[in-house]
């Protein structure tokens, strides 16, 4: 049963006060998107054994989105960060790296 | 035979005498009993028959441990199968079953399976499986269905209650034993906010059994003022009879907190849930003793050495006049040395060690038992209980040198840390040779969110298994846990303990080392699954080499004990059977609960009403009052319609089209979802969202519109309106409230966040009443306050003002093509303003109407239902709806997925109505339509499906909608619809508005 | 013309006194919550400064609670919900804002007790210990499957909101919760 701390109203909430949306970081691809583009948006997803980046909403809490960065093997959480943001901070990418030499870092 | 003895005892109470049954037999025990130490005291030595063979078993261990004490507890609604005796406290009442035995215990007809266990070896079921494949069907399957299974199923609802309880704290104590409370002193003094789980009633483990001295004191002593010192400490809590059942990631355990089942008479839930949040976990959980491998040593009257020594020294209890004692330690020592302090006689001790000169063994031989040392049990001797045992050489293959008359047999093959909490969430262990057990490692332990561990273990679970250095051990972790947590641990004085000195163990894995294979069918790994020695290397000789495999084919350790007692024996024969190291064959998952919990306890408070909440419209109480037959929509509770006198639902509805569609109906409409969308970027925002334009809506205008997924299905409809120049409301179907509120501020929060739109889902604060038919405006005006008049308030319009001095929003919407107003007012004047409509009404013949009344009338007017005409595939050109999506747009959602070759395609099925050839015939919801031709694949070729049918009483005749193929170029013909019984009914293709397509009914 | 709550009146006494706590105004405020004007809106209704983050604040006048970063909710009486919503407009009339009634769309709880932790406790995952949730605090969370929030006005007293339609489920589930017999005895 995960823990992420919201940084929106800064609890530390059971996995089970919040809803986990999938990847984070997927740019919209409007209306001029050709096909690859537009099944890339829609359906592909990453599916990394390590550092991943992730949607969640506080549902049952402030009701606010926010960002979290994990590793799906260990489930250690390097850090949770707002959604208003086109890529993960610079010092949580920093701190991960630090952690996770290997990790080929963020892409997108 | 067992027996109470007329002394000692230290956890019961004998002034207090306690009544129960066994098999319907009435015997006494006394308050402090468990059911187990009862029954051995009454002398009930056989207590139930193995799983497999149904050969007889008796009582194994003292604890959770025990594979074969399992009951039936309790009758009729409080009855529940496989219960451990050896858990179970005994009270007053306590109405006990024997299991797996038919007719009687004593006699079972199932015991023929032991005559026939030739024919039942490892991967029987799955050899069975495969040949020969009728074999399966008629003649084992029924058979083993009738023998197999455990305890029976209870056949009543469970009358108990059950409920969770929320916990946070620093650090969880699982173990509430000497060392457990040693490990909660260094934490609790510390500062930080400690929960202390103890499984048992009683706290202090093995400490007080194995007469350990702590600070110069006896054990007991100790732990009454360590128990004092902890429960004053503000920062600490104790639970007992609460066992630690599993530990999962981030820090997340739960606790099985047994309430009343020691004392049914007690008020409240029986059971209680911990489920608990803990920077860190400390598991002091102890050690479990092995048995021994020797032939027959599963027969009644075979016993942990420990566990005999907890019967004497905790319950005054005596296992057996004459003990055998086989051993490969000198721990075991300790309970031949109760058995003589009490009185019994120790007939030998068989040590599998040559060389035998410890404390312990010096002080038995200095009693006078005689001690043998390289000797083994060839074969226990009995038949439903042990009457005597053969000794042998443990270095030879099993000759009986010697018989012994004995009528208990008290095994030790060593004691395995506990270590399942360790590894529930992923905690490696060692193998330690020395010491012959897994033990935590803890370089590897389970990761928490921070990345660290976050389990800590302690005491013997930790591999130390001598009480001196198990409690040292229990403070060092605790201290350890206290900082990691953030607080500082206060210097205390060191705790002395003392103890005798043990020797070293030696590996012994089957006695004799070199048993026959005749030996090693005698030889019981797993009692309850009834796996052998001899199961084991069968499996190992037909090519299993992984510990998982060769678990699922012999079913070792899948009991309801899990292999508590078995694994490692199990373990040590398969990696000898493969000449391989135990580390090396692996060790099987710990997975939770450490123990069986009941499924009362996983549900909690979720039954019956709390089973799930039911939302409620203002209006529900007084629907539920008269008539409404209700039926949900999503989590609410709708009418379906009115019932008026008994009348049967089909002529409700009918009355209530009628009466509708003649007079005026009122509906509950307070489920739609409302939602207010204001901002400068509120008309861009929801020309994003809906597939229309509404930025260009009016004031005081009404707009419906379509919503879509970024794949360009439909999600959702409603109805625009614009309340001012940055606010707009948004209605919603009834279940698409809080979606679509979510999905609007999913888009504005991680897509959108620059522009300046804000939301609220007003759906709760508003009842919704549709006035709905010809004197719907009549009945408006007699209620007076504002005007209605088709002047002051046009069609898709709406306003604000009073009506029958209640505050209101009219707007004029129609769903059913009458003349309509759906009227908002305040939640809490829902039913005062429902009350007036209805008494006004009545001189205009007014009745309350119910969904499917909603349902008939929109079908009739060929209004699409998200859900019926649309399921997740239909895109709103499907539906013919092109008129509700903008061309003006750049784009919205889903308008890309639009132009996919699949969306646009123009062979997709398309709406159109559906008007059966024989109208009283009514097409069956969902039936599909065909041509007549046959597919590759063999079945018939379908062209379409009914999406919406009914019998429409305005028009006497039935209609339908559905999606045909190429269906609007196909007016007028006639197409097929199968049914399941063989049938075709035949439809004539027409347009879908069957009643008033120039609408003449509402624009009135 | 008679408004009435989801609750209707009801009370329970178990474990801790269980109340509806009547007809109570709320309103949804959203916007810049750190902007002057909110805090000059805020001023003026109720004479209070914005609340800090999970905080609410109280005059005798009312109620002000932190939701969100940017939403409030104010709690004043019922009767005066107009009359606020049209000051709040007026100030924050040029700025980009949302206020709205939302007084009949919540049941609100009085619990009154000193078991009300552990009884809340038994459906929330929250952490509601004294020093995590002190008095003065909001917690957004849930109780076995429904959205609430709470927060403790002194040591025995909690005002408890969720959603009107479940308003009578929250009643049952609080009322089973507090049952006599059913102590936890753990906060």
């Amino acid at each position: 049963m995960l823990n992420l701390t919201c940084p929106n109203c800064g609890i530390t909430a059971d996995e089970t006060d919040l809803h986990c949306d999938g990847q984070a970081h997927i740019a919209r691809s409007g209306i001029n998107a050709n096909d690859d583009e537009l099944e890339n948006y829609l359906f592909m997803r990453d599916n990394p054994k390590g550092v991943h980046f992730e949607r969640w909403r506080h549902i049952y809490g402030c009701g606010k989105w926010f960002n979290a960065a994990r590793c799906t093997t260990t489930l250690e959480v390097f850090g949770t960060y707002s959604a208003q943001t086109f890529t993960p901070p610079k010092a949580l990418i920093n701190k991960i790296k630090k952690k996770r030499p290997n990790w080929e870092g963020f892409t997108k | 035979m067992s027996t109470r003895l007329s002394k000692g005892g230290r956890l019961i109470d004998r002034s207090k005498s306690v009544e129960f049954t066994f098999d319907g037999k009435r015997l006494n025990g006394y308050e402090g009993d468990t059911l187990a130490s009862a029954l051995l005291a009454n002398n009930q030595r056989l207590v139930g028959r193995s799983f497999k063979y149904h050969r007889p078993r008796g009582i194994v261990a003292s604890g959770p441990e025990e594979p074969n004490a399992l009951v039936g507890l309790g009758a009729g609604s409080k009855f529940e199968p496989n219960q451990r005796a050896t858990t179970t406290e005994l009270f007053a009442g306590l109405h006990s079953k024997s299991q797996n035995a038919w007719p009687s215990l004593e006699f079972d007809i199932g015991g023929i399976n032991r005559i026939m266990s030739r024919v039942f070896p490892a991967g029987f079921y799955y050899k069975t499986f495969i040949f020969p494949r009728f074999a399966w069907k008629h003649i084992f399957e029924p058979f083993i269905r009738k023998a197999a299974g455990l305890g029976a199923a209870p056949t009543e609802k469970d009358a108990d209650k059950y409920e969770y309880f929320y916990a946070h704290v620093d650090v969880l104590i699982i173990g509430g034993g000497s060392s457990g409370l040693a490990a909660a002193l260094e934490v609790g003094r510390s500062g930080a906010k400690v929960l202390v789980l103890e499984q048992k009633n009683t706290w202090g483990g093995r400490a007080p059994v194995d007469g350990v001295v702590i600070d110069n004191e006896k054990s007991e002593e100790w732990i009454n003022k360590a128990l004092a010192e902890l429960e004053s400490m503000p920062n600490v809590s104790l639970k007992n009879r609460t066992m630690g059942a599993g530990v999962y990631d981030h820090g997340w355990a739960t606790g099985y907190e047994s309430l009343t089942d020691h004392m049914p008479s007690k008020v409240g839930p029986r059971q209680r849930l911990w489920r608990i949040r803990a920077t860190r976990i400390l598991t002091t959980t102890g050690a479990i003793e092995r048995p021994l491998s020797f032939a027959g040593n599963d027969l009644p009257g075979v016993m942990l050495a420990g566990s005999v020594r907890d019967y004497i020294v905790d319950f005054g209890t005596s296992c057996g006049d004459i003990m055998v004692l086989a051993t490969n330690n000198d721990d075991a020592y300790r309970t031949a040395i109760a058995q003589c302090e009490v009185g019994l006689k120790v007939a030998i001790i068989l040590d599998a060690r040559s060389n035998v000169t410890g404390e312990l063994p010096n002080k038995a031989r200095s009693m006078g038992i005689r001690v043998e040392t390289g000797m083994a049990i060839s074969k226990v001797k009995g038949s439903k209980g042990v009457s005597g045992v053969s000794i042998c050489l443990q270095a030879g293959e099993g000759i009986p040198i010697e018989e012994i008359k004995c009528d208990v047999v008290a095994m030790s093959g060593g004691w395995s840390p506990i270590v399942h909490l360790w590894s529930h969430c992923g905690g490696k262990l060692n193998w330690d040779n020395d010491n012959a057990m897994f033990r935590p490692d803890a370089d590897r332990p389970p990761l928490g969110a921070d990345g660290s561990g976050f389990v800590i273990v302690g005491g013997s679970a930790n591999g130390y298994l001598k009480a001196d250095d198990s409690i040292k051990d229990a403070i060092s972790q605790g201290k350890i846990v206290a900082k990691q947590v953030g607080f500082k641990p206060i210097k205390s004085k060191n705790i002395t303990v003392d103890v005798e000195a043990e020797a070293e163990i030696e590996q012994i894995w089957q006695m004799p080392q070199g048993m026959s294979v005749k030996l090693q069918a005698k030889t019981f790994l797993d009692y309850q699954n009834d796996v052998k020695v001899s199961d084991v290397r069968l499996a190992a000789r037909e090519g299993y080499e992984s510990v998982e495999h060769t678990k699922r084919y012999t079913t070792l350790g899948m009991a309801t004990d899990q292999g508590k007692l078995s694994n490692i024996n199990g373990l040590a024969i398969l990696a000898d059977s493969l000449n391989a190291e135990i580390p090396n064959v692996g060790t099987t998952t710990f997975r939770p609960p450490y123990h069986p919990i009941s499924m009362g306890s996983i549900a909690g408070d979720a039954r019956g009403e709390l089973f799930k909440p039911i939302r409620k419209s203002p209006i529900h109480n007084w629907i539920e009052a008269n008539g409404g037959f209700f039926e949900p929509v999503a989590d609410w509770r709708r009418p379906y319609c009115f019932q008026q006198n008994d009348e049967p639902v089909k002529d409700a509805v009918k009355r209530e089209i009628l009466n509708t569609r003649t007079n005026v109906g009122l509906l509950d409409a307070s489920t739609l979802g409302k939602i207010i969308v204001k901002g400068p970027d509120a008309g861009k925002f929801l020309d994003m969202l809906y597939t229309n334009l509404m930025s260009n809506l009016k004031i005081g205008h009404c707009r419906y519109g379509l919503m879509c997924t970024e794949n360009g299905f439909l999600s959702d409809d409603g109805v625009v309106a614009r309340l001012d120049e940055n606010t707009y409301l948004c209605h919603t179907t009834s279940g698409g409230s809080d979606r679509i509120h979510a999905w609007m501020e999913e888009w504005l929060q991680t897509e959108w966040w620059d522009w300046k739109v804000y939301t609220a889902n007003v759906t709760e604060q508003y009842a919704q009443i549709a006035v709905v038919g010809p004197n719907s405006r009549k009945l408006l005006e007699k209620l007076g306050g504002m005007d209605v008049s088709p002047e002051a308030l046009p069609f898709m319009r709406f306003t604000e003002g009073t009506l029958g001095g209640i505050k209101v929003r009219p707007f004029r919407i129609s769903f059913s093509g009458e003349l309509s107003y759906e009227i908002a007012v305040s939640a809490s004047d829902g039913q005062a303003f429902w009350n007036i409509c209805m008494e006004a009404g009545k001189e205009f013949g007014i009745q309350p109407y119910g969904t499917e009344c909603l349902h008939v009338m929109r079908a009739e007017k060929g209004f699409i239902m998200i859900g019926d005409e649309t399921d997740g595939t239909v895109i709103p050109q499907d539906l013919n709806m092109q008129w509700a999506i903008s061309k003006k747009k750049d784009d919205f959602l889903g308008k890309r997925a639009h132009l996919r070759s699949h969306m646009s395609d123009p062979s997709r099925w398309k709406l159109v109505g559906l008007k059966t050839v024989d109208p009283n015939v009514i097409i069956p919801d969902g039936a599909y339509a065909t041509d007549g031709k046959i597919r590759d694949s063999g079945v018939k070729n379908m062209i379409g499906r009914v999406t919406s049918t009914y019998f429409s009483p305005t028009l006497n005749r039935s209609i339908a909608m559905g999606l045909v193929e190429f269906g609007p170029d196909r007016m007028g013909e006639i197409i097929d619809f199968p049914t399941l019984d063989g049938k075709i009914i035949k439809a004539e293709i027409c347009n879908q508005v069957f009643l008033d397509p120039e609408g003449e009914r509402q624009n009135v | 013309m008679s408004s009435i709550t989801a609750l209707n009146g009801a009370f329970h006494n178990g474990m801790i006194e269980i109340k509806d706590a009547g007809l109570i105004g709320m309103i949804t405020l959203r916007g810049d919550l750190k902007s002057e004007v909110v805090a000059k809106a805020l001023n003026f209704v109720l004479g209070v400064t914005v609340p800090d983050q999970r905080k609410i604040t109280s005059t005798p006048k009312g109620s002000v609670a932190w939701m969100s970063p940017d939403e409030l909710l104010i709690i004043i009486e019922y009767k005066d919900v107009s009359k606020v919503i049209s000051s709040l407009n007026n100030i924050l009339s040029g700025s980009h804002s949302l206020v709205v009634d939302v007084s009949d769309a919540r049941a609100v709880f009085a619990l009154t007790g000193n078991a009300i932790r552990d009884v809340l406790s038994k459906g929330t995952p929250a952490d509601l210990s004294k020093d995590v949730l002190p008095i003065g605090e909001v917690r957004r969370s849930r109780i076995a499957q429904l959205a609430v929030a709470f927060w403790f006005t002194d040591e025995i007293s909690c005002q408890l909101i969720c959603f009107r339609s479940v308003g009578a489920y929250i009643m049952e589930w609080l009322k089973n919760a507090s049952e006599n017999g059913s102590e936890v005895n753990f906060h």
